[in-house]
């Protein structure tokens, strides 16, 4: 597909930060908007249908995912602040439609316009530097689906480091999952505990003060943790970073003095 | 072997606080995956030898029947024998049958997942013949009376200080001043011991790692050459596999080997690869007097042309587990069957029913790591998933669960009570945060809270302050 100059970009805001964290939406929209795009919210969105599909309702799925589309296609490109929503409206909707050849070609035209945020700015929108200064050590965790469903990985670090002043210090197992994953953590929550208690440990071991991910599912998971467990870690989606704005106080914290700030 | 996986919450929970066994994880957890991630780094063509592997099964697959009847034909013109068994009842019959004809006293075993499957251990000796594991990992589980808790390293839940205990309790001969130290100590004492077994055994029986349709061969992959002793020494040789582990050529067998051993144990190939065509010849130094191919299906024929079909392609390398959180949390044992880890989830239900297996396609955070290192690219979390739809189409996930999915779905259907929805738990959200921003209590969400705190929301929700700012920014 070719580029358009200024692609009319719809946000898929996704629940969680419909729910708690706004900030990433805002901080996304601007990165979209420096970038050169020129951003909508439609307003009658509502969530991507993960919930109905990874617990077997396909019907439901189905019904939620024809909205989605219909509510997304005309647009150039779809992005999601998340690996999640975005691998499922990308890598799962077709799927979804699995034998309805006449929507399986919709899914299939509107999957390939849908990105996730670090993805689109860095592979779609060309951008590989940003200006702003932040003089902090930051670890990033791979959320699953954004790694291995959408192969992200290096499009985070690589507008990381581009920032002056970051430095990133890697943790250990940084493609291991948190435990969160989705109805998961309350279904199965001791197992769920003792995965995110190892993620924890290598997120302290790593020396970093800032935790940044791109899934506010596992962030969410991560710093309840770590706030449970009294660390002094600050923990923040990535696109509050990159649009450096980190006035919000950091999840899970009402602490609104930041490393952003110089701390 | 009773299924025990309608517990696997408790069982979960029994693991999670069992100090030792937490040690001995920390061995998976570490390890394999370092040696497999070398591995494969060292192989540049990994991907492609991945690729062919694939086909290679698939193409098997879709002909199964054809090369089953195929390595049966040649298994008889090579003077052996071939017995389809259709459920685990059959398989036992047959095997206890074989053993009678020579009134066999003691059975020597090398390691092999289908015997656990069809619990044959426990039937022979009821019918008064002695089993031997001799594969050390094995022999150990067997002293305890366990069953293994991954499928190819059945003891990895064990320390070696609890496996000296096991040697100077079982082995009364053993002085007490023989160290046992060093592992290779423990591995001579258990191959003295298996040495008389070996030699006294009238009946030897192995799995199979593969079968080759185009020679009636069986293979086996061991690293400690139990395998060999086990099927050339007694009298009847004895394998024991299922149906899908039939590959058409020798040259199949070879490229999946390439992948087999990297994948498993990070090895380029596991220290013995053996092949054995039918019983000993004239000419032949030595070797059985009699081959007997016992082939199961257990309900594995059924899964051909459904959804699950591509769960044949497993060739049983454990890296699926290996690289599982939960695996990690929990070990083999907790997921109450013979297959523990990812694809225990998706072939336990095939094979002992979903009614009696269903927490375990729901026990996974979906991660997709077990996908990325399967060297036959199954794709286990879609499979979870279709496990899943299974369930719910036929009422078996829990009432609550799915009244709150369905009171969800209604509200995600309609955009405009979605709204209100949200706002309404942006709300409540708000009032247990109060000032801290964080909620240490959340109702409906007990599991959460009760490890964890929940972070409290912003003001407002992103589509409230959205509007809002897009009412400000309107021109008057
Ligand atoms: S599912 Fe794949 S990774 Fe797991 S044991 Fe089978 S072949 Fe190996």
């Amino acid at each position: 597909m070719s580029k358009p100059s200024s692609p009319r970009v719809a946000l898929f805001v996704t629940c969680l930060v419909d729910l708690f964290r706004p900030s990433v939406g805002f901080a996304t929209i601007k990165l979209l908007e420096d970038a050169g795009c020129k951003v909508d919210v439609p307003i009658s969105q509502t969530c991507c249908g993960q919930p109905a599909w990874n617990s077997g309702d396909r019907e439901n799925t189905r019904k939620i995912a024809e909205t989605v589309i219909q509510t997304f296609e005309s647009y150039d490109y779809i992005v999601a602040p998340s690996g999640s929503c975005a691998g499922m409206l990308k890598m799962h909707y077709p799927e979804v439609f699995a034998g309805d050849a006449k929507w399986m070609e919709r899914a299939n035209l509107f999957s390939e316009k849908v990105f996730e945020l670090t993805e689109f700015l860095h592979d779609v929108m060309n951008v590989k530097k940003l200006k702003q200064k932040l003089n902090s050590n930051i670890t990033y965790h791979d959320s699953c689906a954004g790694l291995r469903e959408l192969g992200i990985s290096k499009q985070p670090r690589t507008l990381l480091k581009s920032i002056k002043g970051v430095k990133l210090a890697e943790m250990k197992d940084s493609e291991t999952c948190c435990g969160f994953g989705g109805t998961f953590c309350v279904k199965y929550p001791e197992i769920s505990n003792s995965i995110v208690e190892t993620k924890t440990e290598n997120i302290e071991s790593s020396g970093a003060d800032v935790l940044l991910a791109g899934d506010l599912g596992c962030l969410m998971n991560i710093a309840g943790k770590l706030k449970r467990q009294g660390s002094t870690l600050e923990v923040r989606h990535v696109a509050e970073v990159l649009a450096g704005m980190t006035d919000t106080a950091p999840i899970c914290d009402t602490n609104k003095k930041t490393v952003a700030k110089g701390r | 072997m009773e299924i025990k996986s309608p517990q696997f919450k408790k069982n979960a929970k029994a693991a999670l606080a069992d100090e030792q066994l937490q040690k001995a994880l920390s061995h998976v957890r570490s390890k394999f995956i370092e040696k497999r991630a070398t591995a494969v780094r060292e192989l540049d063509c990994f991907n492609e030898l991945r690729d062919n592997a694939v086909a290679i099964k698939k193409h098997t697959i879709k002909h199964l029947d054809l090369y089953l009847e195929r390595f049966e034909e040649k298994v008889l013109e090579q003077g052996g024998q071939v017995h389809w068994a259709a459920t685990a009842r059959d398989a036992r019959g047959q095997v206890l049958d074989i053993c009678r004809k020579i009134a066999a006293k003691t059975v020597t075993k090398g390691k092999s997942m289908i015997s656990e499957e069809i619990g044959l251990n426990e039937f022979l000796e009821v019918n008064d013949v002695t089993p031997i594991e001799t594969d050390l990992g094995e022999y150990i589980i067997q002293l305890r009376g366990e069953h293994p808790s991954h499928i190819i390293a059945p003891a990895v839940h064990l320390n070696m200080d609890q496996i000296r205990e096991d040697f100077r309790e079982h082995h009364t001969e053993l002085p007490e001043d023989r160290s046992l130290e060093e592992p290779i100590s423990l591995l001579q004492e258990a191959r003295g011991i298996l040495r008389e077994k070996f030699l006294g055994a009238d009946v030897g029986i192995t799995g199979a790692n593969f079968l080759i349709a185009e020679t009636g061969t069986s293979v086996i992959v061991t690293n400690e050459g139990n395998g060999d002793l086990t099927q050339t020494l007694p009298r009847i040789h004895i394998v024991l596999a299922s149906i899908e582990k039939v590959v058409p050529t020798l040259e199949d067998t070879s490229q999946i080997l390439r992948v087999l051993a990297r994948s498993a144990t990070g090895q380029e190939m596991s220290v013995y690869t053996t092949l054995s065509s039918g019983p000993k010849r004239g000419d032949d130094p030595d070797g059985p007097d009699e081959f007997h191919v016992v082939l199961l299906d257990n309900g594995r024929s059924s899964m051909l042309g459904t959804e699950f079909e591509d769960m044949l392609r497993c060739i049983r390398c454990g890296a699926c587990m290996n690289h599982c959180p939960v695996y990690h949390a929990v070990g083999g044992h907790a997921y109450g069957w013979v297959y523990p880890g990812p694809m225990g989830s998706v072939l336990s239900p095939s094979l002992a029913g979903i009614e009696n297996t269903g927490h375990l396609p729901n026990a996974s955070t979906f991660c997709g790591r077990c996908e990325s290192v399967c060297p036959m690219r199954i794709p286990l979390p879609k499979m979870m998933r279709h496990w899943r739809e299974r369930e719910f189409e036929l009422h078996l996930s829990p009432a609550s669960q799915r009244r709150n999915l369905k009171l969800w779905a209604w509200f995600a259907k309609r955009p405009k009570y979605y709204r209100l929805f949200s706002r309404l738990s942006h709300l409540a959200l708000k009032m247990l945060a109060g000032k801290s921003g964080r909620i240490s209590f959340l109702p409906l969400a007990g599991g959460w809270t009760r490890f964890r705190d929940m972070p409290g929301p912003e003001p407002k929700t992103f589509m409230q302050a959205w509007q809002d700012r897009s009412t400000r920014d309107q021109p008057q």
